[in-house]
């Protein structure tokens, strides 16, 4: 009921506000974009902003959907990292709004405590994390043509969280991978390079070490494979894949891994591209998305970067843009991901990780700024 | 059988008395005080292997020949058949020549592709107990790369962890796999890593892990490098999650002195590092085992493309018999080669095809020897 009314009272407001003169044809745009009558209705998205840098950056997405008048609306709400499980309020928001934002969790260190990233991905099986690695032009990187979309399997393989100690000073931990979760994975791959016109998918594994399990895992993405004849398949060993990561970086193009190679190639990648600070991605399932910074290499941001304020928020304003064009308003997501870089490129307002000085307000000024 | 088991002992018992001089009681750690007159020959096993091996064996030996070191080469081979007592291609004589020797030198061998005898990498690794796998990787001046200024060693724990080997199909479609994490395994190779450290002068050891996932597992090994960094305050020890561990390797690798880390992490990482100065050809690697035994390898593949053409690069061969040296604590005659060596490169006037130049394998190593 009392969403209802935050819906028309947003509503009203889009109507009532004088909008923005209507966007300049752009060269690149010929054949518009069509909608459904009533698709412009505001979509309620869940907003966790989370630990650390995490309400810092949410807050400039915020900030930035108002000032675009996208037809997004959130409900916030305040977990950390370190609470024992996932609030059933918050899972039930997700189930009903299907889409999620989110900030960092930070997982305390052998704690005894479960990460609730993990938590989430498992409760709302959201089997496939997604990763985008791409230069950015005027981002200073070592390496060029960069890019790389890593596919993780999200939900089993050594992040099972199965450990026991089988006498004191010896831990088993397993390591489990099915045919099922392989395939489906293997599936969105695949898929996700059709829909996006990519050319190669590469399994990334280490069967020959262990045969079984990452042999099961190879198996399914061959059969997969040959239901898309028109894109290349290629398999390649973990430790051979971060090498020629750090070396020639432009033969990979969409890579799906098992859970932790994943988390490491994808982290890889991030970094030869120009940072964590700067890929988006995120996690989806069957029925629900939740998007969040790409690569978070572990962590939420450092207390100094909190003090000052000077946390990057170019990931997750990307990652907001990929929820745009998820929740298909391809326009709002276009003008997004143009302001942030065209601000990149310009290079006046460059954060802490860049080697600037700027706040993360700043950056956001900038962007709202330079919104079409 | 008796008989011939005694014979075998009695035989290599012979064999070692007739080669080296007192020999120090055997400890788990290599024995720092180990004093050599540079009359008496040490005699180490070498292992030239296939392809190219031999060819750059012989590098080392003229080298080694001219810059007057008193190595006594003992050379084994590759047998074509299976021996039954180590049910590989690997001869026994072979294993218990180093075993006896406690120092030896392996060129790149190529695993018969077959069933029914063990990888000989396995082979050696597991008769001989090789618990550490030790990779210094540093940028050699003169021969540019995208990194700069690239000085670390991974130290990697060889026997258990992920790729202990032990899987099985629990039912049709879902496979476990068994990591194991030992507290006498993890405790080994933590010492031998702050061991290193302290005799290399090196001021930092990082424990690479992902304890906020897996917390038993990592958590032990954790435990154990705590434990071990009490006993050497002054070097000074920190956990990083190998995601940002990789995130930070890739972009700024200075930020990195000597990194401890189990089994499947440590092969990554360290292919990881020699991929940061291009690649497997010039990096050197040395296993520890127990025992004091060390044996350096050369860890690229035999490159059976170039075998018998005079081109191959030795740089990875010579400066694993540098860290050899180092192990026997003749560190002037290993500062000498090494200095030849990075020296010969920098010049730039004789350099292998793999590194841009056209020199033969002979031509670089006389470069070497007038280097000295």
């Amino acid at each position: 009921m009392a969403r209802r009314s935050v819906a028309r009272s947003l509503l009203n407001n889009l109507l009532s506000n004088k909008l923005e003169p209507c966007s300049r044809i752009t060269a690149s745009r010929s054949v518009t974009y069509m909608p459904r009558p009533g698709d412009g209705a505001p979509r309620a998205v869940t907003l966790i902003p989370g630990d650390g840098i995490g309400p810092l950056v949410t807050e400039a997405v915020e900030q930035v959907m108002t000032a675009m008048h996208a037809p997004v609306y959130f409900e916030k709400y305040d977990i950390r990292g370190d609470m024992k499980q996932v609030p059933q309020e918050v899972i039930d928001s997700i189930r009903r709004n299907k889409v999620c934002l989110k900030g960092g969790l930070k997982t305390p260190v052998g704690g005894g405590v479960s990460s609730l990233n993990v938590q989430l991905r498992k409760e709302l099986d959201l089997y496939a994390s997604l990763v985008h690695c791409s230069n950015l032009p005027g981002l200073p990187t070592r390496h060029e043509n960069v890019d790389i979309v890593v596919i993780r399997e999200n939900t089993e393989g050594e992040y099972s969280g199965l450990e026991h100690e089988v006498v004191p000073g010896v831990v088993e931990s397993l390591k489990v991978i099915t045919k099922f979760c392989s395939e489906r994975v293997a599936q969105y791959a695949f898929e996700y390079a059709y829909l996006n016109n990519r050319k190669k998918v590469t399994a990334v594994h280490k069967a020959n070490i262990m045969k079984l399990a990452d042999g099961l895992f190879l198996e399914s993405c061959r059969e997969v494979a040959t239901k898309y004849p028109g894109i290349k398949y290629n398999e390649i060993i973990v430790d051979n894949c971060c090498m020629q990561l750090v070396s020639k970086p432009d033969q990979f193009d969409v890579m799906v891994t098992p859970n932790l190679y994943g988390n490491l190639v994808a982290n890889t990648a991030a970094g030869i591209a120009g940072g964590t600070g700067f890929m988006p991605g995120g996690n989806v399932g069957a029925g629900h998305a939740i998007f969040e910074q790409g690569a978070s290499a572990g962590n939420v941001g450092n207390e100094k970067l909190l003090d000052q304020k000077k946390a990057n928020p170019v990931a997750l304003l990307f990652s907001s843009a990929m929820m745009l064009r998820h929740l298909q308003f391809p326009s709002f997501a276009d003008r997004l991901e143009t302001a942030v870089k065209r601000v990149i490129t310009e290079g006046k307002h460059r954060t802490k990780d860049l080697g600037g000085h700027n706040t993360t307000q700043e950056v956001v000024d900038a962007v709202i700024a330079v919104l079409d | 059988m008796a008989s011939r088991i005694i014979r075998r002992v009695a035989g290599s018992g012979a064999r070692c008395i007739l080669a080296s001089p007192a020999k120090s009681p055997s400890s788990s750690l290599p024995a720092p005080g180990r004093d050599f007159s540079s009359q008496t020959p040490i005699t180490a096993t070498l292992f030239p292997g296939d392809e190219i091996g031999p060819e750059i064996a012989e590098s080392v030996k003229q080298v080694f020949k001219a810059a007057e070191i008193p190595i006594k080469w003992e050379e084994h081979y590759i047998g074509t058949e299976i021996d039954p007592r180590t049910q590989s291609c690997l001869t026994w004589e072979s294993l218990e020549s180093v075993r006896c020797n406690r120092v030896g030198l392996k060129g790149p061998m190529a695993t018969p592709i077959g069933k029914g005898h063990r990888s000989l990498n396995l082979t050696m690794r597991k008769e001989l107990n090789l618990y550490a796998n030790v990779r210094p990787c540093y940028s050699l001046p003169g021969y540019k790369t995208r990194y700069d200024n690239v000085n670390l060693v991974t130290i990697r724990e060889n026997t258990e962890g992920e790729y202990s080997g032990l899987e099985h199909q629990v039912v049709r479609g879902v496979v476990e796999s068994l990591k194991i994490i030992t507290r006498s395994a993890s405790l080994r190779v933590a010492e031998y890593a702050f061991h290193y450290a302290k005799a290399n002068g090196r001021e930092r050891v990082s424990a690479i892990h992902k304890a906020n996932i897996m917390q038993k597992t990592d958590g032990l090994f954790l435990e154990c490098c705590r434990e071990v960094a009490e006993k050497y305050p002054e070097i000074k020890y920190e956990e990083v999650i190998i995601d940002n561990c990789c995130m930070m390797l890739v972009k700024n690798p200075t930020l990195f002195d000597v990194l401890v880390m189990p089994n499947l992490y440590g092969d990554i990482i360290s292919d990881l590092c020699a991929g940061l100065i291009r690649g497997l050809g010039l990096t050197p690697s040395c296993n520890i085992g127990e025992g004091g035994i060390a044996l350096a390898e050369a860890v690229h593949g035999s490159a059976p493309d170039i075998a018998g053409k005079n081109m191959a690069n030795p740089t990875a061969l010579l400066l694993s018999s540098v860290m050899m040296l180092r192990h026997l604590n003749l560190n002037e005659k290993a500062n000498q080669i090494q200095n030849a060596i990075i020296g010969t490169i920098a010049d730039g006037k004789y350099r292998t095809a793999d590194l841009g130049g056209s020199s033969s394998t002979t031509e670089f190593t006389n470069a070497i020897c007038d280097n000295l």
